[in-house]
């Protein structure tokens, strides 16, 4: 049973306190009646890169909008290293969590340089205090050197291709100095060149990250760990290898799938079977 | 198992990738991050001074802009049928507040005293009041709403509150003018907003189509109840109201208009840095610990209150507020720390300007400002819609 078995051993409240990393107690949101998220069980190792996955509608957005804090459960806790975000302030939770949403800004017409500093906001004293002063403008290179984007640092936002914008976003996240990253589909209207390198960097980070992902194979390529939702709920939770298997990924995608070991570095490959192919040779007649 | 398929060369994957300029690579290695999270890392990476934004560069448009404004204020003071001289105006004001004379120690004439203190000083005053709160409201409009055509008279709040101005004129409770005219731009804001809203956003071209509606019927019915209660110059008090005019202000209206900047412009000011954080949408300015609907309103009650003094004594000015922020952006960078001072500064100066113009022009009949203030807005209006390029203005 791959189930949320990582989760169980975090459930009960003893074991919460003072946890290192991410633990997800049951979470649970309604909206309108509707159950969004019901019972989300995980616990997520400090350091590690989590692949959140899930059709559309899964509830992958909600659910990183509630771990960064922005919205509340009705029901369950979100704990990072031992903090229920819940009950952190605003600016606290900020300073400690950094969340990317798909969507982003073509026409806004900033330097790349004062997109990152955006990211030192939760970190300014609340009334005066200096802004773009020399120590924020420190932690923004830093950030920028670290995603590879050092030499944008005097652009404008709206002259960088998508690839760039996502770089430099993380940039800016990563000026909030959060202990945990959460992108919602980083890679979307990316190249495949940008797409790798992108996670590649991520995953150079040494941060833990969640990243609601599309693709299964770049979550198999470049997460320690899978969270796969269906309809709000916990459908699987585990290592790539044990949550990509053909029989759960048809359960919850509907979709004939191979998994193949990659013939460089070992780690599941999903190749897919359209409606028309032929059944595997494995699951034929009795 | 995948995950220990890579390897984390964290440090070595950054130094690979490293093209930065030689500013930024003084920026030790320790600051890659360590494979686990850790206790805050030495982010000890310094910029260079030639890498900060010039802060000289902002001071110095900043203190020309309020040299300007006074200069401006003073020789707006002398213009006029009457000729006065600088060191009159100097003179009254000196004697009114109980400041030492200038040397030459001649005394002001009464009837020139009068001029300047009692006429000239409360409308010079009071343009720059209203053109400071107009700007100011502008700016945090566009930046609140992500609008950059958002502005109280494009999306109908000084219309607004022109109509409930109007009305309490009408019924002659003009105690409670500032207080009638702040509840017309609110129910006008909400209103924009509303017949704006789609399933939860507003796109900017649906706010502006809005607010033409709500300053449409904001406008006919001011025109209606100064048409209907048709005292004296019903057509002449109407094209006040609805272009907006400064020649009645007194001290009173100095006292409103000023009351209102302080008091409000000194909160927005203080709060100025949260609107930075919208420029990425609403869920980036929460994911950087951002009240977002809290924020919101209460810059746009702000702006509300505001518009709604500006308007009780001068009308509705149009297009101050829409283009000047543009205009300044360029001269400050976005960040509102910097941009709404000087914004406030500029729209103080732009406003004595064209009100000079607008009681100098066509000497001695008088134009309301608003025509002025449109004939200069609207082309910069025009090429800001036509310059832009995104689908944000969809």
């Amino acid at each position: 049973m791959v189930s949320a078995h990582g989760a169980r051993t975090g459930n009960s409240r003893t074991a919460l306190d003072g946890a290192a990393g991410v633990v997800l107690d049951e979470v649970s949101l309604r909206i309108d009646g509707v159950s969004i998220l019901s019972e989300v069980s995980a616990a997520l190792p400090p350091g590690t890169v989590t692949g959140l996955l899930g059709p559309n509608g899964a509830g992958k957005s909600t659910l990183l909008r509630i771990i960064a804090g922005i919205d509340r459960a009705d029901a369950g806790t979100v704990a990072l290293d031992g903090a229920v975000v819940g009950q952190l302030r605003r600016r606290e939770a900020a300073r400690r969590i950094a969340l990317l949403e798909q969507n982003l800004a073509p026409s806004v017409d900033l330097s790349v340089r004062e997109v990152v500093l955006l990211g030192r906001i939760p970190h300014r004293s609340r009334l005066l205090g200096s802004f773009g002063g020399e120590d924020d403008l420190g932690v923004a290179l830093a950030a920028l050197a670290m995603v590879g984007a050092g030499d944008l640092v005097d652009r404008r936002w709206h002259t960088l291709s998508g690839g760039q914008q996502q770089r430099v976003q993380i940039a800016r996240a990563l000026a909030q100095r959060p202990s945990l990253l959460l992108l919602d589909e980083p890679t979307n209207h990316l190249d495949v060149s940008a797409q790798l390198s992108l996670l590649h960097q991520v995953r150079g980070l040494g941060l833990t990250s969640v990243l609601a992902l599309h693709d299964l194979n770049l979550a198999a390529a470049y997460c320690d760990r899978i969270v796969l939702l269906q309809a709000g709920r916990l459908a699987a939770f585990g290592t790539p290898a044990e949550v990509l298997r053909p029989e759960i990924i048809r359960a919850v995608y509907g979709v004939d799938c191979d998994i193949v070991p990659h013939p460089r570095t070992g780690h599941p490959v999903i190749v897919f079977s359209g409606p028309d192919e032929p059944p595997r040779p494995n699951e034929g007649t009795p | 198992m995948p995950g220990t398929t890579h390897t984390r060369n964290s440090a070595s994957a950054a130094s690979d990738r490293l093209s930065v300029p030689a500013d930024a690579a003084s920026a030790p290695a320790g600051t890659a991050p360590a494979a686990k999270p850790a206790p805050p890392r030495p982010w000890a990476g310094r910029a260079a001074a030639s890498a900060a934004p010039r802060p000289g560069r902002y001071l110095f448009w900043l203190v020309t802009a309020v040299l300007a404004l006074l200069l401006g204020s003073a020789v707006a003071v002398t213009i006029g049928p009457a000729d006065v001289s600088l060191t009159q105006v100097w003179g009254s004001v000196a004697t009114h507040l109980g400041l030492p004379v200038l040397a030459d120690g001649t005394p002001v004439p009464p009837l020139t005293d009068a001029i300047v203190w009692q006429l000239r000083m409360p409308r010079v005053l009071t343009a720059a009041m209203v053109g400071a709160g107009l700007a100011l409201s502008g700016a945090v409009m566009q930046s609140v709403t992500r609008n950059p055509l958002a502005d109280p008279y494009l999306l109908g709040l000084s219309s607004g509150a022109s109509l409930g101005a109007v009305c309490v004129v009408i019924l002659g409770v003009g105690f409670a003018l500032p207080a009638a005219a702040f509840a017309g731009a609110l129910i006008a804001l909400f209103a924009t907003l509303n017949i704006a809203r789609v399933g939860g956003s507003i796109t900017p071209g649906r706010a502006v189509l809005a607010g033409l509606a709500i300053a449409q019927l904001g406008s006919a019915g001011t025109s209606f109840i100064i048409f209907w209660s048709a005292k004296g110059d019903s057509y002449r008090e109407i094209l006040n109201w609805l272009l907006g005019s400064l020649a009645g202000s007194s001290w009173t209206s100095v006292l409103i208009s000023s009351v209102a900047l302080a008091l409000v412009g000194t909160g927005i000011l203080l709060a100025a840095s949260r609107l930075d954080a919208f420029t990425f949408g609403d869920t980036n300015a929460a994911s950087l610990g951002i009240n977002v609907n809290a924020t919101r309103w209460g810059f746009l009650v702000a702006v509300a209150l505001l518009t709604g003094a500006m308007v009780a004594v001068s009308g509705a000015i149009g297009f101050v507020g829409l283009i000047l922020p543009h205009l300044v952006r360029g001269l400050s960078g976005p960040g509102h720390r910097r941009l709404l001072p000087l914004v406030a500064v500029v729209g103080a100066l732009f406003l004595v300007l064209a009100d000079t113009l607008a009681r100098t022009v066509f000497d001695p009949r008088e134009l309301p400002v608003g025509i002025i203030t449109a004939f200069i807005g609207v082309p910069v209006f025009i090429l800001l819609i036509k310059r832009k390029r995104s689908a944000a203005w969809a």
